[in-house]
C-alpha cells in the first residue's frame, strides 16, 4: 500500500528504475505539461481580454445590438444561466474524479469506505471514472448546444473579434475535455478488463490531474469571459 | 462510517497524506457555494455597478482556482518540485497576461 500511495505522490517506488529527483518522471512529466497548458490556455485568455468590447459588429456577449451595427436589435448572446448549470456539471466531475482515484488507491483495503451501500459505491472506482466521463460528456453537451445556439443567432468564428477569440478559447477548452472524456474511458475499459489497483495510482493520478487543470481552466473562464462585464 | 483517511503510517520522502473522502466533498460544497455566489452577484444590477463588482468576482475565481490545485490536485501535499513546476509557468502567464492587457489599454487606463 506504501508503494501505491508513493506512486500517487509521484515518489519512485520499489521496483522502479532510479530516478535523480527521486520523483516518478511520469508525474513530472504531467507537471511540466499542465505548466505549458498554463501558458497555451492564458495566451487565448488574453487574446479574448485584449479584443473585448473592440468588435465593430454584433451580436455582442453583454450589451444589446442595435442598428447600425446590427441590422435588427439583438439581445446579449451569452446564455449565463446554461452556462452556470454546465459550471456545475464540470465541478462536480472534479469530485467524481478525486472519489475515482481515492478508490483506485484503496482497493487493497476492503471495507476501506465502512460499510453499507454508500461505502460500496465508494469504494467502487468504475462508478466513480464512468461518472466523470458522463459528467464530462454532458459538459460537452452543453457546450454544443451554447456553439448551435450563438450560430443560430448570427455569431460565428468569422462574424466579429468576439466570435473569433471567443470560439478559439472555448473550443480549446472543448477539445481538451474531449481528450479527457476519451482518457477516463480508457480507464474506464481497463478497470473493466483488467481491474485498477493500488500498483495503478499513478496513472489514475496523471489522468485526474489533466482533467482537474481542465476544470481550474474553465474556473477562470467561465469569470473571465462569461461573468465579468 | 469508519475513518476513511487515505493517510499511511510510512511515507517516503516527498510524499504526504491526502485529504480524505469528507474534506473532498466539504471542498465540493465550497466550490458550488462560491460558483452560487458569482452567479447571483451577476444579476444584482446596483453592485454590478460598482467598483466591487470586477474584484470580488476575480478574487472568488481564484479561491476556486487555488482551492482545487491545492485539494483535487494535492499540490498542498505533493512534492515542492511540483509546486514549482505548476506556478513557475503559471506566474510568467498571468505576468504576461498583464503586460498584454496594459499594452492593449485594458489596465491602468
Amino acid at each position: 500500500m506504501a508503494t501505491a500511495a508513493a506512486a500517487a505522490a509521484g515518489v519512485v517506488g520499489h521496483g522502479h528504475p532510479p530516478t535523480t529527483t527521486g520523483l516518478e518522471h511520469r508525474k513530472i512529466a504531467i507537471w511540466a505539461f499542465i505548466g505549458s497548458e498554463c501558458m497555451l490556455f492564458t495566451s487565448l485568455i488574453s487574446t479574448y481580454l485584449a479584443y473585448k468590447g473592440r468588435s465593430v459588429t454584433g451580436p455582442f456577449p453583454h450589451e444589446v445590438c442595435n442598428p447600425p451595427q446590427c441590422a435588427t436589435t439583438m439581445q446579449p448572446i451569452l446564455d449565463i444561466p446554461v452556462t452556470s448549470v454546465s459550471t456545475f456539471v464540470l465541478l462536480m466531475s472534479s469530485l467524481a474524479m478525486v472519489m475515482g482515484l481515492a478508490a483506485v488507491q484503496n482497493k487493497d483495503k476492503p471495507g476501506w469506505a465502512g460499510t453499507g451501500w454508500w461505502a460500496r459505491i465508494q469504494e467502487s472506482s468504475r462508478i466513480w471514472i464512468m461518472m466523470t466521463a458522463i459528467l464530462g460528456a454532458t459538459f460537452l453537451g452543453f457546450q454544443a448546444y451554447e456553439f448551435t445556439s450563438f450560430v443560430h443567432e448570427g455569431l460565428t468564428i468569422r462574424k466579429n473579434l468576439f466570435g473569433s477569440s471567443f470560439f478559439t478559447l472555448t473550443g480549446f477548452h472543448g477539445a481538451h475535455v474531449t481528450v479527457g472524456v476519451l482518457w477516463l474511458l480508457t480507464l474506464y475499459a481497463i478497470d473493466v478488463r483488467r481491474g485498477l489497483g493500488p500498483k495503478d495510482a499513478l496513472l489514475v493520478d496523471i489522468a485526474a490531474l489533466y482533467w482537474h487543470f481542465v476544470d481550474v481552466v474553465w474556473i477562470a473562464i467561465f469569470t473571465l469571459v462569461y461573468l465579468i462585464k | 462510517m469508519a475513518d476513511h483517511s487515505q493517510s499511511h503510517a510510512g511515507h517516503a520522502e516527498g510524499e504526504h497524506a491526502h485529504p480524505t473522502w469528507s474534506t473532498y466533498w466539504k471542498v465540493a460544497t465550497i466550490l458550488t457555494l462560491i460558483t452560487v455566489a458569482e452567479v447571483w452577484i451577476y444579476y444584482i444590477p446596483a453592485f454590478v455597478a460598482t467598483k466591487l463588482f470586477v474584484p470580488s468576482l476575480l478574487i472568488m475565481s481564484a479561491v476556486k482556482f487555488a482551492i482545487v490545485v491545492m485539494f483535487y490536485m494535492h499540490l498542498k501535499y505533493d512534492h515542492k518540485l511540483f509546486r514549482v513546476l505548476f506556478t513557475g509557468p503559471l506566474i510568467i502567464a498571468a505576468a504576461t497576461m498583464m503586460v498584454l492587457l496594459f499594452l492593449f489599454g485594458h489596465l491602468f487606463v
